[in-house]
């Protein structure tokens, strides 16, 4: 069942479940911080619009810089502006920022210290008929070790928002990654948020859980709806949403192995260096128990819908629940 | 205007400082020797007669800023800073040495005394064009602060720098004045040959800036281009400095040989006897 101490949208499983790209919730979170200081400034790679940053730009128009198509100009003059006490949200699609310009935020944010925000929208394998060029499978492992980085993979529109607001005021950088298709709204107003902190939105009504999935990002709907079924088929499950990658939640994700006996991690990432790894690397050295991992396997994506990529690159509701039974069978 | 004495005292500052990047070059056995020489009559000018600064408060909220784009010449940042009452000049011989607040490429962490960590090529300018757009916003288009940038020619075949040359121009950031270590050397060669720059000033007018092309050596006419650059409305300005690579000791200037080697004993007991012999009394 949904985690009730959550309040996580009732909705959820409904056909007519509201919608809205993650992405949306990041423009609308940024409207609200730059409300809240005046020293929050927006930068964008000519993709207000699809970044939604839009909403910035229109509201304070004298503290948002377009930079043009140029990445690494974006990161670039971010930084310096967040040498004059600016606080720098910058957008781009994230095979673009931090895709082309990883080395400008390695150097001058990163090594450089200073707080400036990369966010990428379009990641994952949804982005869907543009195809491969723009899909980002590899922005989270790029960012996530990168030291001074923090990374945030929120679940739907609602925690975006949140996240945005809490990024502006923590006092590192950070990578947040945002996805462009509509998904469905998991969380409401009053559903916990914490930095750093992982959350467990769905538990057996009785008993203890036989796997422990945890997702990160936009499939956390379809991680629900999985779990649901097998909880019908006889399987308990808990899934856990790890919006915040780094810093990674250790003590929930080994508490969560402890009690289950095994993980399945659910990302919309190549496997090798994403939320997968990130979990093996924390579960390798505390509790070592079965993992399986659904994610994109070392291949690029092409042209498709959203929905026929993630059903053909393994990381649709059957494919976690298949991942789900291997995990229990290897126990 | 600069006064004969105070000519004098810049070159004396000057030569004191090439001793100094020889003697720390040769501790730390690696590093770069003719971009600093070449840049030495540079930073003492800002350093000792431009820069709105203090050494003894170096995070001064209304400073200028400085920032090292070609993060390798940093032994003429560091020890032009030493000389300036940054830090003590006997610190020099830390340079690129474990634990040391001078390392081989500018660090931040290590030492906060500069605006920015810098080493990958090409970066520098767009911190200082966001430094200049930040400020603006929040002291307006009369802003008396300044954004100062050295860059090398050679950095200049990234697409990075061009970029900020680009939105530079289009935000008409004349808070920002760039300064370019024109010694037509890069590790390779001669920057004509690895990647033309010429005609270097006409493709800064391009992007809408004001250009000055001045001698990197000439510490009337550099302290005139500023001036020159502080005064221009609605645009950001770059000095385009001619300056020779290794100035300062004969056998290392323009030799491009000398962008990234340190001198061995007996060079750098050679120059510094050079040195001494030419410092002005």
């Amino acid at each position: 069942m949904l985690n009730p101490k959550l309040k996580l949208n009732p909705k959820v499983f409904s056909e007519d479940v509201e919608q809205m790209p993650i992405r949306k919730g990041f423009g609308q979170g940024l409207v609200l911080a730059g409300v809240k200081n005046k020293n929050v400034v927006g930068l964008c790679a000519d993709l207000t619009e699809s970044t939604t940053m839009n909403l910035f730009a229109e509201k304070f128009p004298d503290r948002f810089v377009q930079v043009g198509v140029a990445e690494q100009n974006l990161a670039t003059v971010a930084s310096g502006m967040a040498a004059m006490g600016k606080i720098p949200f910058c957008s781009s699609y994230a095979m673009f920022s931090p895709g082309r310009n990883w080395e400008q935020i390695r150097t001058t944010i990163a090594y450089n210290d200073r707080k400036v925000i990369i966010v990428g929208s379009h990641s994952g394998i949804s982005v869907g008929p543009d195809g491969g060029t723009h899909q980002a499978l590899e922005d989270i492992g790029l960012m996530r070790m990168m030291p001074n980085m923090d990374v945030i993979s929120p679940c739907d529109a609602i925690e975006a928002q949140k996240a945005t607001v809490a990024l502006a005021e923590s006092s590192r950088p950070a990578y947040l990654r945002l996805v462009r298709e509509k998904t469905p709204i998991i969380t409401t107003e009053e559903t916990p948020f914490e930095f750093g902190k992982s959350e467990i939105y769905w538990l057996p009504e009785l008993g203890i859980a036989q796997v422990g999935i945890i997702v990160t990002g936009g499939l956390m709907h379809k991680a629900l709806l999985a779990a649901r079924d097998l909880e019908k088929e006889g399987i308990k499950t808990k899934v856990m949403n790890l919006a915040f990658v780094k810093p990674i939640d250790t003590e929930a994700i080994i508490l969560l192995a402890k009690e289950t006996g095994a993980i399945v991690t659910v990302e919309e990432h190549q496997i090798a260096g994403g939320v997968g790894s990130a979990v093996a690397e924390v579960l390798a050295q505390n509790v070592a128990v079965p993992i399986e991992f659904v994610g994109v396997k070392d291949v690029f994506g092409q042209s498709g819908t959203p929905e026929e990529l993630i059903e053909h690159y393994g990381m649709g509701k059957n494919s976690i629940k298949k991942a789900v039974k291997i995990a229990l069978a290897r126990k | 205007m600069l006064t004969e004495n105070k000519i004098k005292e810049l070159e004396i500052h000057a030569n004191d400082i090439r001793k100094s990047i020889i003697s720390m070059l040769l501790e730390a056995k690696s590093g770069h020797t003719a971009g600093p020489l070449g840049m030495t009559d540079i930073f003492t000018l800002f350093y000792f007669e431009i820069l709105k600064h203090d050494p003894n408060n170096p995070q001064w909220e209304e400073r200028d800023r400085v920032v090292l784009s070609n993060g390798h010449i940093c032994p003429v940042l560091y020890a032009t800073m030493a000389h300036r009452g940054y830090f003590p000049v006997e610190e020099l011989q830390t340079l690129r040495k474990f634990g040391s607040r001078l390392q081989g490429h500018p660090h931040r962490e290590y030492l906060p005394f500069v605006d920015t960590s810098s080493g990958p090529l090409g970066s520098g300018l767009s911190q200082a064009a966001g430094m200049a757009l930040a400020d603006r916003m929040d002291n307006g288009i009369n802003t008396r602060r300044f954004v100062y940038c050295f860059l090398s020619d050679g950095e200049l075949n990234e697409g990075n720098a061009w970029e900020a040359v680009m939105l530079a121009g289009k935000y008409r950031l004349r808070n920002l004045i760039a300064v370019i270590d024109r010694n037509n050397i890069q590790i390779e060669g001669d920057t004509e040959n690895v990647m033309p720059l010429e005609p270097l000033a006409d493709k800064w007018r391009a992007f809408n800036w004001h250009v000055i092309e001045v001698s990197g050596h000439d510490f009337t006419a550099l302290y005139q281009a500023v001036e020159e650059a502080q005064a221009v409305h609605e645009k950001p300005t770059v000095i385009i400095a001619h300056t020779i690579p290794g100035k300062g000791v004969k056998a290392f200037e323009r030799d491009y040989k000398w962008h990234g080697k340190a001198p061995n004993k007996e060079e750098a007991e050679m120059a510094i006897k050079e040195l001494q012999v030419n410092r002005p009394s």
